[in-house]
């Protein structure tokens, strides 16, 4: 692999998964805030006006460092992939196109009213605002999703006489049934993030016994529809998702499931290190016929394996590959097993008295973004080594005229830029927290 | 016709773009000048704080539309464009840091040093915007498959080895610069009171001097750079509709200021860009990103544009989706109307 590709490879990873860390949450709390919103609406309570603008403000600040690490993804097809952008600019153009039209547009008129216009617009019109701000960010993930989706599994298209690709039908890109899952799926995961970093902030207050009313109300609102999204982003999105890659990308399956050898009643790893050299996996620990059955419903199935398909087409990355999806899995189902334990807790009213349990979903915070890093990473580790499936080989992407030297300059450029932001957005983030909530009316200066 | 239609719905969309994200930017050039205290650094702020975001949208919007509509110029432009670009990116980064982030800590270091950062990045950002119009009227060196690579600059000249800047991008770039500030004066001026407000004025009032000199030189030195400029407004005299408006736009900022007028100063200094980008783009057309020395290898609206499929439904989303987010702006900026209250919280 020449060093140009790979540094474009990095320097792309490297700022979208950066942007996603501020994503996922504005996923999960732009609907939480809605929830907390519509609460204090029915309710005419003030505790839930006043808990939705302690989060509004967290909101605030991610979404400006979401907003900031955005705009550089949407110039990077064009900076770091011409040869890409020139042949499939006129498909997934569209998906992005739409995405600023409808979706950013839609978002960031409507924050400012939601963050500022809580007097001028009075209840319902502040709700309203609230509920525009979700609609667009959810929006918004569909449409990116749908572009990544038809990279994915490339629909709806034929090819040029020059090479180019050519889209055949906009409902076919638009309704991709990967996109389907793939989205549901993501937003289940920004929803899990968003649970755990509401009642992770609860359980913290409920531990160090401060702004405890508030404290519950985070605890009981994060764990009722994190509960809820912990199973959803397993069943059925993270399922179909699998059967999708199942059917279109088989051998991507196999390197995840670290599955060498094509066998009947294929067992699934749950723990073990791939050793590509040797094709095996070391140290397996696996439950018999259980890949068989997930991915084709009947215990005795023929699975094919690393072993059925030409080196060639192998993901490029195995081990990583590998990792990120056993990762991700594991970590949901620790999700699915903290939220329900705390749900039947607090079902029972004893959890806000359980300290271990609070401990335990304060430490979790940081585990969705691993989770949600993690599902990407096998995504697009998966899709290798095509930037557009079947069609289109990463290599072949790049932008043929920008050196490795200017890659590796802006490339160190975001980075340095980048760890200010984290910096700046856990500080900020920190104090709005430590503040907390109930110091407010409207407003924080 | 259809690239014809979409060349033009991208040329609107980018001066739409510099119209609302340049008074911003402008705001952000004049900032430190025109606002001493915090209470009026806090009026300048809030006088683009709930509008800002959404008025950068339309630079991603429009860079979205190019991509679909023109994919080989996105490409060619995006990549050779690189280092200016990406420079761009850090320049936006920390300028739209610095507005969201100022207020977050009452503290005599922490706000100063977000008040500069807001000011340089604003102002590198105008010029950056300048020098690549400049580049785009220029033409660049586009090889036999439409690429190209320049780097920042080489001798300062526009001749054979041009760099990104030279003395005439640089020139275009200053242009901006100047007539961004005065566009942010007019803003800042018809939005606040008191102190503010007239240091803004005279801002303004000193800026517009600069502009129209440096107007005059910029369309001199274009003349004589880009021959095609010529041939384009010989073929079809009615393009001098496009710089007359802006003449109207730049005498119209004069009588209005001194009226004292700044909302019609302010919409007269939007008529002036309008009638420059305009100008700029009917010059060029049909070229899209003109290529030197050999200008048969231009990129023009044909051999850069998306296949017909995709124009044609392109036209069935876009045209509801431009008219909602018009109505989102008309509605989010009567809702911000009249001059700023520092008392309603935010920023
Ligand atoms: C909190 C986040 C989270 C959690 C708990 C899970 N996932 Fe996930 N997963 C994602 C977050 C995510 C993601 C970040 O949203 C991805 C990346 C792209 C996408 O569509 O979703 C993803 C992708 C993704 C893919 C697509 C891989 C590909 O395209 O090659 C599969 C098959 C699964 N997931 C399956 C699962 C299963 C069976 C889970 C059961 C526990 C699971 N995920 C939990
Ligand atoms: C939905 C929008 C997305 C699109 C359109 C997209 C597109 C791309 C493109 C064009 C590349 C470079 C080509 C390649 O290496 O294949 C890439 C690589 C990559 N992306 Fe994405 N991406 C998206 C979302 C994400 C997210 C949210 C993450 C992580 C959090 C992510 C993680 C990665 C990684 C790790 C790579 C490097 C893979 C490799 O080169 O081996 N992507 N993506
Ligand atoms: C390569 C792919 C991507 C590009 C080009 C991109 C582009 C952008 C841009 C330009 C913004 C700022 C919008 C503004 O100024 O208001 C933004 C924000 C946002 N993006 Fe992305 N993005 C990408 C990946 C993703 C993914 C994978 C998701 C979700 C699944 C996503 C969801 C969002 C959301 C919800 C926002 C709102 C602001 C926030 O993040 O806090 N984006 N994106």
């Amino acid at each position: 692999m020449d060093s140009a590709l790979s540094l474009h490879r990095f320097h792309f990873a490297f700022t979208i998964t950066f942007h996603y860390l501020f994503v996922q949450l504005t996923l999960g709390l732009s609907l939480l805030i809605f929830i907390l919103r519509t609460m204090a609406l029915r309710t005419g309570n003030e505790h839930y006006a006043e808990s939705a603008r302690f989060w509004a403000k967290i909101f605030a600040v991610n979404f400006a460092l979401g907003v900031v690490t955005g705009i550089p993804m949407e110039f990077q097809f064009g900076t770091n992939w011409a040869r890409f952008s020139k042949a499939a600019g006129g498909v997934i153009g569209q998906t992005l196109a739409m995405e600023g039209l409808y979706s950013f547009f839609l978002e960031s008129s409507f924050l400012g009213l939601m963050l500022f216009g809580e007097k001028i617009l009075g209840r319902v019109g502040h709700w309203f605002s609230t509920m525009a701000v979700w609609i667009g960010s959810w929006m918004s993930g569909y449409l990116i999703v749908a572009t990544n989706s038809w990279m994915q599994r490339p629909v709806g298209h034929e090819i040029g006489a020059g090479g180019e690709i050519r889209l055949t039908s906009w409902a076919a890109l638009l309704f991709n049934d990967w996109a389907f899952w793939q989205y549901w799926h993501t937003i289940m995961g920004g929803v899990v993030t968003g649970t755990f970093v509401m009642a992770g902030t609860g359980a913290f207050y409920l531990l160090l016994k401060k702004h405890e009313q508030f404290g519950k109300t985070f605890v009981r609102v994060g764990v009722t529809v994190g509960i809820a999204a912990a199973l959803l982003a397993a069943f059925p999105t993270g399922d179909q998702q699998g059967q999708l890659v199942a059917r279109h990308q088989p051998v991507t399956l196999a390197a995840m499931e670290g599955h060498f050898e094509t066998q009947a009643g294929a067992p699934i790893a749950i723990l073990g290190q791939p050793d590509i050299n040797k094709r095996k996996l070391d140290n397996p620990f696996v439950i018999p016929k259980a890949l068989s059955f997930i991915t084709h419903r009947q215990w005795e199935a023929v699975v094919h394996g690393l072993d059925a398909f030409p080196v060639e087409t192998w993901p490029d990355n195995i081990p990583l590959l590998y990792y990120s999806f056993h990762i991700m899995v594991g970590l949901g189902t620790i999700f699915m097993a903290i939220m329900g334990l705390a749900f039947v807790l607090q079902w029972r009213g004893t959890l806000y008295r359980i300290k271990p349990m609070l401990w335990v979903l304060m430490l979790a915070i940081p585990l969705p973004y691993v989770a949600n890093t993690a599902g990407w990473m096998t995504s697009e580790l998966g899709r290798q080594p095509w930037v557009i499936y079947g069609l289109m080989r990463t290599s072949a992407g790049t932008s043929p005229h920008v050196s490795s030297g200017s890659a590796m300059f802006t490339l160190l450029g975001f980075m340095g830029m980048y760890s200010l932001l984290m910096m700046l957005g856990l500080f900020m983030i920190w104090r709005e927290i430590d503040h907390g909530p109930g110091r407010t009316a409207g407003s924080h200066h | 016709m259809l690239p014809v239609i979409w060349f033009w719905i991208v040329a609107v969309m980018v001066a739409v773009y510099v119209v609302l994200d340049g008074f911003d930017l402008g705001a952000g050039i004049v900032h430190l000048g025109v606002a001493k205290t915090d209470r009026e650094r806090r009026a300048v702020l809030r006088s683009i704080g709930p509008v800002w975001d959404g008025n950068e949208v339309w630079l991603l919007a429009a860079g979205g539309t190019l991509y679909f509509a023109f994919p080989p110029l996105y490409a060619a432009g995006f990549s050779g464009f690189y280092l200016p670009l990406m420079i761009l990116l850090w320049l936006l980064i920390l300028r739209g840091i610095s507005v969201e982030f100022r207020n977050h800590l009452d503290n005599g270091v922490w706000k100063p040093l977000w008040d500069v950062v807001f000011c340089l990045a604003s102002g590198l950002v105008a010029i950056f915007f300048g020098a690549a119009l400049g580049n785009v009227v220029r033409g660049v060196p586009l090889d036999q498959n439409g690429d190209f690579f320049l780097p920042l600059w080489t001798n300062w000249l526009p001749g054979p080895h041009p760099g990104i800047l030279d003395w005439y991008t640089v020139l275009v770039g200053a242009l901006a610069f100047l007539t961004l500030a005065q566009h942010g004066a007019l803003w800042v001026a018809y939005k606040t009171e008191d102190s503010v407000h007239l240091r803004a004025r005279h801002v303004a009032r000193m800026a517009w001097i600069g502009v129209a000199i440096l107007t005059v030189a910029v369309t001199i030195a274009s003349f004589s750079i880009q021959p095609h400029l010529r041939e384009s407004f010989a073929a079809a005299p009615a393009g001098f509709l496009f710089p007359a408006l802006a003449l109207v736009g730049l005498l119209g900022i004069r009588i209005m200021i001194t009226r004292g007028d700044e909302m019609k100063a302010f919409l007269s200094s939007c008529l002036f860009i309008l009638g420059m980008l305009t100008s700029v783009v009917f010059g060029v057309f049909p070229m899209v990103l003109p290529a030197i020395p050999d200008s048969a290898l231009s990129l023009t609206i044909h051999n850069a544009s998306a296949p017909t499929y995709g124009l044609e439904v392109g036209l069935k989303w876009f045209v509801p989706g431009f008219l909602l987010a018009t109505a989102y702006f008309v509605f989010l900026y009567r809702r911000f109307a009249g001059k700023v209250r520092l008392e309603d919280g935010g920023y």
